[in-house]
């Protein structure tokens, strides 16, 4: 019986969605393996994130919930789930592609002396083999890659997978040893209660150098504003990032994060060969900007040859409009 | 305080990749390599640390071909003590034999911490430093924007989805940095004649076969060719038509 241990993320409480995503992900394996998927959480005060997981679609969760788990700690938390895994007999680990899985699994996938792919875009089960597609070169490539040592390790694409849904998993507790700790978190804070992280947002309002001047990005933070509150993240290209116009958490593109939302906007940026690899997957593409021979308008599905200053208010003034009217 | 930095030569970000005859790894026709961008942080920190520190060494390692000469020898222009090239002939995509191979060659070393760029940027694998932590015992802190070395400890914050966590960590331990942690230094003159006096070992590595092996590689599906939907202003009205009624985007 093949055992697929998909590790759930919660912070504050909460069951993050890419976690649901990664046990959607976990049931195809599963029925391409014949096997049964474990939801595993790590924290204190798990019982709502554990309700969350029980209707997510897993045959089972199991919460490691304790007090000494309240603050993350790659090593120690990474050997809470390598045993599980262990003795579990897990054939697969799978975790979303977040900060916090981008930290852990590496460390998993070391203490199991196994294989990781990391951003995997699909994962299946074939012909005995365990295979993943990712991409490489920030997405100007995509790798077909086949597991060669077991158990086989993915953290996935965030909003790529639909989450599942299923009824009433039993839920168990276990108390792991925590052990000795060698890196720990000791404060986090918040962004601020309206900040969409990028990569979760559906919709990216991104800016270039072709707003001229730092204070002129009020523009870009208006326009994804106008879509209300937690929809639109701002993002920025390398150019105004290196230029220091813009922290570089919000840097679109290769030395970036890679950005898949529903609608991305980009705002007075030429559309170098690093910035479209960060965003080329957004499902539909907007471009504005002066040059009708930019690049960017040859991977927008819907141009406007302008200049930003006239083009970006009239779009916020109507966004706002067609959201209120909606 | 000893101090490693693991850098990479990967192809320039401008590169347009295409696929290889094989059609399992990229063509390297032509292709312009540099220091991968996020190394040069961990470079730039270690040398701030042995500065701060007044005493101990920066060794600068890589795992790639012959013509990782020019990256090594960059890295000792900045600044860096000693070099190290771990010589295969492989493209290194694969992280689990990548970690084997350096960590064979990391416990030869005296080495309190070991520095990363958060990934490379070619296959873009994002999980060598943690996984080197794990194997070799050391705590890890990963893609830090600040980082502080405190007594036998050191303190980071990172960014993580919609906010700023605050770390601590204690020593030995491998960190891997993001954009941002610093402004990295460039080689002057003096940097790239002092260079040419430097230790610089070659050594002849085995790499394991891959636990992920490349199967194919692709370039991805294009875009189907968009529309400009008019000029200024004036055109606002049929775009917010085109992402209601064609493009269900609102």
């Amino acid at each position: 019986m093949s055992n697929i241990v998909v590790v759930a993320e919660v912070r504050a409480g909460k069951l993050k969605r890419p976690s649901l995503e990664a046990v959607a992900a976990g049931l195809q394996l599963a029925q391409q393996t014949g096997g049964k998927v474990t939801a595993l959480a790590l924290g204190a005060g798990l019982d709502a994130a554990g309700g969350d997981l029980s209707r997510s679609g897993a045959h089972q969760v199991v919460l490691a919930d304790a007090p000494g788990l309240a603050a993350f700690s790659g090593d120690a938390w990474a050997r809470i789930v390598a045993d599980h895994c262990k003795q579990s007999g897990a054939t697969a680990v799978l975790m979303a592609h977040t900060a916090m899985g981008k930290d852990l699994l590496p460390r998993v996938a070391a203490l199991l002396d196994a294989g990781l792919v990391t951003d995997a875009i699909a994962v299946q089960f074939t012909g005995g083999k365990f295979t993943a597609q990712k991409p490489a070169f920030a997405g100007k490539a995509l790798m077909h890659l086949q597991a060669t040592r077991a158990p086989f390790l993915a953290t996935l694409r965030p909003n790529n997978f639909q989450p599942a849904s299923g009824s009433g998993a039993p839920v168990q507790k276990i108390a792991p040893a925590v052990g000795a700790m060698l890196s720990v978190v000791k404060e986090v804070t918040a962004g601020g209660p309206d900040r969409v992280p990028l990569q979760e947002a559906r919709v990216v309002v991104s800016g270039g150098r072709g707003l001229k001047e730092p204070q002129h990005f009020k523009l870009i933070e208006e326009l994804a504003a106008a879509f209300g509150p937690g929809v639109a993240a701002v993002g920025a290209s390398r150019a105004v990032v290196d230029a220091g116009w813009r922290p570089h958490r919000e840097q679109v593109g290769q030395t970036g994060k890679v950005v898949a939302p529903k609608l991305y906007i980009a705002v007075g940026i030429s559309g170098a060969i690093q910035h479209l690899a960060g965003m080329r997957t957004a499902r539909t593409i907007v471009a504005i900007n002066k040059d009708p021979e930019a690049p960017i308008f040859k991977v927008a599905d819907y141009g406007i040859v302008g200049d930003a200053f006239e083009v970006v208010p009239a779009l916020t003034a109507a966004i706002k409009a067609a959201v209120a009217h909606h | 305080m000893d101090i490693v930095v693991c850098i990479k030569r990967v192809p320039a970000t401008d590169t347009a990749i295409k696929i290889a005859a094989d059609g399992k790894s990229f063509d390297t026709t032509g292709v312009q390599f540099e220091l991968n961008a996020y190394d040069e942080y961990a470079l730039e920190q270690a040398l701030r640390f042995k500065e701060q520190k007044g005493a101990g060494s920066v060794t600068v390692v890589t795992l790639g071909p012959k013509d990782a000469q020019k990256e090594l020898r960059d890295a000792l222009a900045r600044g860096a003590d000693r070099a190290v090239l771990l010589v295969t002939d492989k493209w290194v995509h694969d992280s689990w034999a990548c970690a084997q191979a350096l960590v064979r060659w990391l416990k030869t070393q005296k080495c309190d911490l070991v520095l990363c760029g958060r990934q490379a940027v070619d296959a873009d694998n994002n999980q060598l430093p943690p996984r080197l932590a794990a194997m070799l015992g050391f705590g890890c802190v990963t893609e830090v924007v600040k980082v502080a070395l405190e007594g036998d400890k050191l303190t980071a914050e990172r960014d993580i989805e919609g906010a700023r966590e605050a770390l601590e960590c204690k020593l030995p331990a491998v960190i891997s940095c993001q954009k941002g942690l610093n402004e990295p230094r460039y080689a002057n003159l003096k940097g790239i004649m002092a260079a040419k006096k430097k230790p610089f070992e070659e050594v002849a590595t085995q790499l394991d076969e891959p636990a992920m092996a490349i199967t194919s590689m692709q370039l991805p599906p294009g875009r189907a060719a968009g529309r400009i939907i008019g000029n200024g202003a004036d055109a606002v009205p049929a775009l917010i038509q085109a992402l209601r009624n064609e493009a269900k985007a609102l």
